[in-house]
């Protein structure tokens, strides 16, 4: 359906290589985790995607080139959820919902009723019909995190960028968080590109992991391939185990005391 | 467990949306027109509905209370002044005056002169000047996403007031003979002259990507402008009086010309304004967000600003510098009819405007026959008034 195809994918901040040329092809429906260090190029890569750095290289979704493309007609493309968003607290959920039908409305347009019933079905769809006519401000960590993917998702985009999605969320809500974008994923098939910290999670939720380091791409492939105790010494200096539960091959990984051999 | 369930309603991934608890559902009529949207849209449809109407009951109200507050301060300040008719007898000659009414309000010509020539002028460009400079104070603080920006940030009025000085200064001998005063036009021009030099610099320096980078450029142009400012006025110690005056606002002694020439700025900056209020609430997101909305971020933004830069300049270079009211008005507005700018603009044009005609009321009786600025009335009245409305309205 909307296969996301990065060909030489690269960004540069000044004389800073942020990026290197990087080549995927994300399915369609298919979930890739982006893991690294900080500083390794995640959310450079997620905001070369999205249009938001100047990038070189090309990016196609569904076989269409998103360079060139009027930034209104991108927007129905792909979306994209900040690592930490901008949230206003005198802003109600609703209306911050249908910002996300942005790309549909004409520039001196209003939102239509069918925009509102969009707005609508995917705040019942993330369990918000409760919230829709409180402020931002007086949600809690969780909830707004459920309101900023409601906003990315009424956009209706085939593929949904999310940069660390759940770095400000407690254990709980971030499982929530991550169910909810699986559950959404299978429900519409969209293709999703997620940064993720949590290096467990990202092996539990993501059908693929790709591991940067400094720009460039150090591992790819299944959790159990690209998540070793060695590699992940290697690149995040960190002193780890790795189990794999033997009955449903779930990769998790043991922060230990000590310093990386 | 049960607290988050009752919280998130989440009971477990995969999980049918039909079995989900739901605060408050009212079964969805049959003609619903969300109805296969997606399963149970019902649920968030009818909330939203009722919260829907009431929100459009309250845009209304407000708009509505906004038109008879402008309205009233008009008659207002129609109604009061030093001279003049008994002040209960304008209203009624207002209305005489109105096309296809007749009634004896008991004004004679020469007083309703008064009214028509001396008043009116100043009603009416008072409103104009207040509506320009909340309007494009709220739209300065939209783009921007910084609630202490007012009109005059960006240079315009430091821009202005060099112009002025420049022509009262250097420029007096020069132009004494001409028959149009060129104060007004070389205060606009040097306005926004000045905003686009701080635009350039702001770019140059960091880019326009960041609002921010052009706030401080803001600043940086601002200062360097009043010094220049204030070296001329310190040569030429004998004109202090009069740029002063000049610098401190006034609407006394506005003529129908005074009007004639600031319409067509303050229409254009309402009008560009009033079209891009649903542009301004996606900036609150922030810029990356609305880039990633579909909005173009970096012209959306100059448009704004060049609209609200234009009506600004206009009438600063008109009436002079009139503080506190393009900061305040939109806050105020924010505080009681709420923080969208589908309400924020419509409302700081009639509110605004309402407000410094009747700030300009007590500036002509309470030092008669001399004025007081405009510019102090405004502060004295708004600061308490904004003050009162920090401490009754809950912010969020």
């Amino acid at each position: 359906m909307a296969a996301v195809d990065l060909q030489d994918v690269a960004v540069r901040y000044g004389s800073h290589q942020a990026l290197e040329p990087y080549v995927d092809r994300v399915g369609a429906g298919e979930w890739l985790g982006v893991i690294g260090p900080n500083g390794a190029g995640k959310s450079s890569l997620l905001k070369a995607v999205a249009g938001l750095v100047p990038s070189t290289g090309e990016v196609t979704v569904g076989g269409t080139t998103l360079r060139g493309l009027h930034s209104r007609r991108r927007a129905t493309q792909v979306a994209y959820v900040a690592q930490d968003p901008l949230i206003p607290d005198d802003m109600s959920v609703f209306d911050y919902v249908l910002l996300g039908r942005t790309p549909y409305v004409g520039y001196f347009g209003a939102p239509t009723g069918h925009d509102r019933d969009v707005a609508c079905s995917v705040i019942d769809r993330l369990r918000l019909g409760g919230f829709a006519t409180r402020m931002l401000g007086s949600l809690s960590g969780g909830e707004r995190q459920r309101v900023v993917l409601a906003r990315a998702l009424a956009q209706e985009a085939p593929v949904l960028l999310l940069d660390e999605p759940t770095s400000a969320l407690d254990i709980g809500h971030q499982q929530q968080a991550l169910e909810l974008v699986t559950e959404l994923r299978e429900h519409r098939r969209i293709t999703v590109i997620a940064a993720m910290h949590d290096l467990t999670l990202a092996g539990t939720y993501a059908d693929r992991l790709v591991m940067l380091d400094g720009g460039r791409v150090v591992a790819a492939g299944a959790a159990h391939e690209v998540l070793t105790a060695e590699r992940l010494g290697e690149v995040f200096h960190v002193c780890v185990s790795v189990d794999v539960d033997p009955d449903d091959g779930t990769v998790i990984v043991v922060p230990r005391r000590g310093f990386p051999a | 467990m049960t607290r988050l369930d009752d919280e998130l309603h989440v009971t477990g991934a995969g999980t049918g949306a039909g079995d989900v608890p739901r605060t408050s559902t009212t079964p969805s009529p049959a003609g619903d027109p969300a109805d296969g949207a997606s399963e149970g849209a019902a649920g968030a449809t009818s909330v939203l509905d009722e919260a829907d109407r009431s929100e459009r009951r309250r845009d209304v109200r407000w708009l509505v209370s906004g038109l008879a507050f402008l309205v009233g301060a008009v008659v207002v300040g129609a109604s009061i002044g030093p001279a003049g008719p008994e002040w209960w007898r304008v209203p009624l000659a207002l209305v005489d005056h109105l096309p296809l009414i007749s009634l004896d309000s008991g004004v004679s010509e020469a007083e309703w002169n008064i009214v028509w020539q001396i008043r009116m002028p100043r009603v009416v460009l008072g409103g104009l000047v207040g509506a320009a400079l909340s309007v494009a104070g709220a739209g300065y603080q939209g783009v921007f996403r910084n609630p202490l920006v007012d009109p005059y940030l960006l240079g315009a009025a430091a821009g202005a007031g060099l112009g002025a000085t420049l022509v009262l200064t250097v420029g007096r001998d020069a132009t004494v003979g001409w028959p149009i005063d060129p104060v007004q036009t070389v205060a606009f021009v040097f306005a926004l002259c000045t905003v686009a030099v701080t635009y350039f610099v702001g770019a140059a320096f960091g880019g326009t990507r960041s609002g921010a980078t052009l706030v401080l450029a803001g600043v940086a142009v601002v200062s360097f402008v009043t010094a220049v400012q204030t070296f001329l006025l310190q040569r030429n110690l004998d004109v202090v009086r009069e740029v002063f005056q000049w610098i401190l606002g006034r609407l006394s002694g506005s003529t129908w010309s005074d009007v004639r020439v600031v319409t067509p700025y303050v229409l254009v900056a309402v009008a560009v304004l009033l079209l891009h209020r649903r542009h301004l609430d996606v900036f609150r997101v922030g810029d990356e967000e609305a880039a990633t909305l579909g909005v173009s971020v970096q012209r959306t933004r100059l448009v704004i600003v060049v609209a609200a830069t234009l009506g600004t300049a206009a009438v600063v270079s008109v009436s002079g510098l009139i503080g506190f009211v393009g900061l305040v008005v939109p806050h105020a507005i924010r505080l009681m009819a709420g923080a969208t700018y589908r309400r924020v603009i419509p409302l700081s044009i009639l509110f605004g405007g309402g407000f410094l005609i009747l700030a300009d009321v007590p500036g002509r009786m309470l030092t008669s026959p001399a004025e007081t600025p405009i510019g102090v009335v405004t502060a004295f009245i708004g600061a308490p008034f904004f003050v009162y409305l920090l401490r009754t309205r809950k912010v969020v």
